[in-house]
């Protein structure tokens, strides 16, 4: 087990900021720039953690709280889910509840570090994010729902384990096909990516997710980004685990299987970010009802 | 059983020295906390006697009285309302001696203890009755000490509207109950409550709507919450904190100890607890989403945790009703669980809240700000039991809703069942979640972080020891559940089966494996710790002289700060097919606008939209009427005379 857990953690501690480096390159491309190296992300991390801190006078320790829960959380998360064949490394009946709600703890403090700084910028930023993320919610349920009546089964090892390559074969595809839209509306809102939110945008009245961390620098921003790398990492592989249930048994090619899905979904995240232009805020809550409408169908399928 | 005894009375009567001692002094309020804390200790030390006896004690004393008996009885379901009242009655009481100390409330502070002594000990003689006078003896005392603390401040006109509403409600209740017990003595043949589901179906579902219309009413489900934010936000904060903690608690201990009683259950029940439960939830965290007054705030999420409680119950009964019983052990189990944690967090964020308005000298959120630099430690103690409420890892409150989400996903195990529909109720969780993680960043945001809103909030103090020390013991009661959720097994397993039915015997791990769930908690603070500390010690020599940076803008004041109504605009938009908020100004047409106002305020949906109006339009018709007839003409008053002269007449000339 600790073998495992080792493993499992090397893999999204080495790997995590690799596809943001992807995204980006697929969205240069797209735009016909040169853009920039693939492992930009890397050389930013370093250079963030190698920097000093500037902190304002307003804050307290609830500020530094922030980056670490977002930085703690994906790392428990990671620990209780299968990446590709792998198995889960930690797995008990109900550890899909703790899954959500451990990112829920991770909401919370990084909204709670916004309001620290006392920005109404950053207050804006964590108004949008609690909003959105609380529609966001019921969606996961109603999908983690339906993969739990496909499984018959409560954990997320099982969830995601050998038995989803027989489901997309007897009946229940138009379910997991919906589901893996659903998931990924969701992936897109939790990772504030385009069409919900633009990471890279320089107005601050227009971000969610970035205007929340404005004010934070140097090892703190740093931690923010690997977090969010991780996230996105770790909402990626459940998909990455619908869309390829294949299994080889070897524990060589399951891994490379899961990485290479794992650069294909950064590769659709950048298209969809290159082709798709931003949401009106008022219009983001009605596409996450719109969602959960689909995720309600899903399940109705399931337990007709 | 003797201790328990002891303890009651000594609880009861913590208030009485009080009154013969000097207004002024500080004699009688030490004593009644040091009353209160024996006599806790007492009941505590009988409720572990009836513990570890094996089979639940019992007393039967012959009296006069109609019922046979006075019998008292304490058995697991007793034990689980009795242990958080005994700690939030304690924590209140000593909590109290800086809150609202004697010599700066001469009139009314000997008034608060003696009622405070008096409504725990009638819940404790309500907890333990086992006969339908006894226990409505008790319900009565309870109601009547509620209304009693509740317009502890009776020189305001808007405490004493709150006690009147909370008297009507209560009573309405009330009456209900003496229907429910009328029925219960027809049907089982005596007043003494009958055992664990031996009761047959006859007359059963009259029995339950009404229990249903009384208990809901103590507890506030959601069309019947009425009395709830008003009652919660006039009481002194310790107060509040015994009545939402506790007293709304007895309303669920109603329910589930009707329901224990029948040996059948049918399925409605079930359905209509689990609709109920979810309304409650969802439009609870909503409308508390919606509050600009702290503790009106806090007590919408009494109205939201009832509900969880209930869709709890809702599952046990369903399990019932179609024999699956894992789901009755997770569901029951899980409601139970919850009645504990809301019963210790939902008292400390009354004390902390208190300690807040205490200093502040405001209920508005939006006059606070910045308290976390002044008031450390209640900031602390507010942000766990904010994350316990929002039930987030590691506390408690994820624990007994987890409980209740593995009921729910038990029953995909069951495919094609018409349990089926209860799945709903996971997503409906998952939304009241999400919406009070939103509720409590934004509660948590407002007051304790950013700058200072108002003078008041920038000279804030840290409240006084006594009244610390009580919110460290419910927050560490509160990491406690949540870190060693083990151990509560064996106290829900025997309360589970005190209630009834066909039930597995053990809440073993394979079902419900919350050793893992203290592993993860464990896991997860440890890694919180390490990695805290490690950025911690990277930001000591941080230069912090500088301000936030207000996007180029040089002069920032404290005023342009988001506020609690701002934060919540968009979900109150969202909800406001539920809500109906009434909103004023905020249109700034020119280019260059002159001075503005924006206002928001969110009225109850019950109370104020649908209750009010409705009676107010009944007194303008009977009022109409009497002008009508009563028009000072003395001939008409004869013509009305004569006319039921006549109309007797004929009628009784048959």
């Amino acid at each position: 087990m600790i073998g495992r857990i080792t493993l499992q953690l090397a893999l999204l501690l080495i790997f995590a900021p690799l596809p943001l480096g992807v995204i980006n390159k697929t969205k240069a491309l797209f735009a016909g720039r040169v853009g920039p190296p693939l492992l930009q992300p890397y050389y930013d991390l370093a250079r963030l953690w190698r920097k000093g801190f500037v902190i304002s006078r307003t804050t307290t320790w609830v500020f530094l709280a922030g980056p670490v829960v977002g930085l703690v959380v994906p790392l428990l998360a990671a620990l209780l889910l299968p990446f590709g064949g792998l198995t889960a490394p930690i797995s008990f009946t109900g550890d899909l509840i703790l899954f959500v709600y451990l990112f829920g703890l991770s909401r919370f403090f990084t909204a709670a570090a916004a309001l620290d700084t006392g920005s109404s910028f950053e207050g804006m930023g964590a108004a949008r994010e609690v909003t959105f993320s609380c529609l966001a919610e019921p969606t996961l349920l109603f999908s983690l729902l339906v993969l739990a009546s496909g499984a018959k089964s409560l954990n997320l090892g099982a969830l995601f384990g050998p038995q989803l390559a027989g489901q997309w074969q007897n009946g229940n595809s138009a379910s997991l096909g919906l589901i893996f839209v659903a998931l990924f509306v969701v992936l897109l809102v939790e990772n504030s990516r385009i069409p919900f939110d633009d990471p890279n945008t320089h107005l601050e009245l227009t971000m969610v997710h970035e205007v929340m961390v404005l004010d934070h620098s140097g090892p703190a921003l740093g931690m923010i980004l690997y977090g969010a790398a991780m996230k996105l990492m770790v909402l990626s592989a459940m998909l990455v685990r619908i869309a390829v249930p294949a299994q080889t048994g070897s524990l060589l090619f399951d891994l490379l299987i899961f990485l290479a899905g794992l650069l294909m979904l950064a590769v659709l995240i950048g298209i969809v970010e290159s082709t798709m232009a931003r949401l009106q805020l008022p219009r983001i809550p009605q596409v996450l009802v719109g969602t959960t409408l689909l995720s309600i169908f899903a399940l109705i399928l399931v337990l007709r | 059983m003797l201790w328990f005894l002891i303890g009651l009375v000594l609880i009861s009567v913590s208030g009485l020295p009080g009154l013969f001692l000097r207004r002024d002094g500080t004699g009688g309020e030490r004593l009644a906390s040091l009353l209160t804390l024996a006599g806790a200790l007492f009941g505590l030390l009988g409720v572990t006697a009836a513990l570890t006896a094996g089979s639940a004690l019992s007393l039967n004393l012959p009296w006069s009285l109609p019922g046979e008996f006075l019998a008292l009885r304490l058995d697991p379901i007793s034990v689980i309302f009795l242990l958080p009242l005994f700690l939030v009655t304690v924590c209140g009481a000593i909590y109290g001696l800086g809150y609202w100390p004697q010599r700066q409330h001469p009139a009314s502070g000997r008034k608060l203890r003696l009622f405070y002594g008096l409504i725990s000990g009638a819940m404790m003689l309500l907890l333990a009755a086992r006969s339908g006078l006894l226990f409505l003896l008790a319900w009565e005392a309870m109601a009547l000490c509620g209304y009693f603390l509740i317009t502890t401040d009776e020189r305001t006109a808007q405490v004493r509207r709150a006690g009147y509403i909370y008297l009507i409600a209560t009573h309405c209740g009330t009456l209900a109950l003496f229907g429910l017990f009328t029925l219960l003595d027809f049907h089982s043949g005596s007043l003494l409550f009958p055992a664990a589901a031996t009761l047959a179906a006859a007359g059963s579902s009259t029995m339950f709507l009404l229990g249903l219309f009384g208990f809901g009413m103590k507890a506030g489900l959601m069309p019947l919450h009425i009395w709830l934010p008003g009652a919660h936000a006039a009481a002194p904060s310790h107060a509040s904190a015994l009545l939402s903690g506790i007293m709304i608690k007895m309303g669920i201990y109603g329910l589930v100890r009707l329901t224990s009683f029948f040996a059948e259950i049918p399925p409605w029940w079930g359905w209509t607890l689990l609709l109920l439960g979810a309304v409650s939830g969802i439009l609870g965290v909503a409308l508390a989403i919606a509050q600009h007054d702290i503790k009106r705030l806090l007590a919408y999420h009494s109205v939201e945790n009832i509900g969880i409680i209930t869709i709890g119950l809702g599952l046990a009964l369903l399990g019932r009703s179609y024999d699956q019983p894992t789901l009755t052990l997770l569901g029951l189990s899980g409601a139970l669980l919850h009645v504990v944690n809301h019963g210790l967090f939902k008292p400390l964020l009354f004390l902390t809240a208190g300690s807040v308005i205490h200093t502040v000298g405001s209920r508005e959120i939006d006059h606070f700000g910045g308290l976390l630099k002044r008031q450390r430690w209640t900031g602390l103690f507010f942000l766990g039991g904010a994350v316990a409420i929002c039930g987030l890892p590691p506390f408690n409150g994820f624990v007994s809703e987890w409980l209740i989400y593995l009921g729910v996903f038990a029953v995909v195990q069951y495919p094609g069942s018409q349990l089926s529909l209860s799945l709903l109720a996971a997503p409906a969780l998952a939304l009241i979640g999400g919406l009070a993680l939103a509720c409590f960043v934004k509660v948590f945001g407002v007051t304790f972080l950013g700058e200072a809103r108002s003078p008041a909030a920038a000279q804030a103090h840290e409240a006084p020891p006594s009244m610390l020390w009580p919110m460290g013991l419910l927050l560490f009661a509160s990491a406690w559940i949540g870190l060693f959720p083990m151990s509560f097994r064996a106290l829900l397993e025997s309360a589970a089966k005190a209630w009834g039915g066909p039930i597995p015997p053990r809440l073993t791990e394979s079902m419900a494996p919350l050793g893992a769930i203290s592993v993860a908690g464990w896991l997860l603070l440890i890694l919180l710790s390490l990695i805290g500390w490690l950025l911690w010690r990277r930001s000591q020599n941080a230069p912090r002289a500088l301000g936030t940076w207000g996007c180029g803008y040089q002069f920032p004041a404290c005023s342009m700060q988001y506020t609690a109504s701002s934060f919540a605009d968009s979900l109150v938009r969202l909800f406001r097919f539920g809500l109906w908020s009434r909103r004023q100004g905020g249109n700034l047409t020119a280019l260059l606008p002159a001075r503005g106002e924006f206002s928001s305020h969110t009225p109850d949906l019950i109370l104020d939209r649908t209750l009010i109006p409705a009676f107010a339009s009944i007194a303008w018709l009977f009022r109409w009427l009497s002008r009508l007839f009563q028009n000072g003409v003395v001939a008409i008053y004869l013509l009305y005379v004569a006319l039921t002269l006549i109309t007797l007449l004929t009628l009784l000339a048959r």
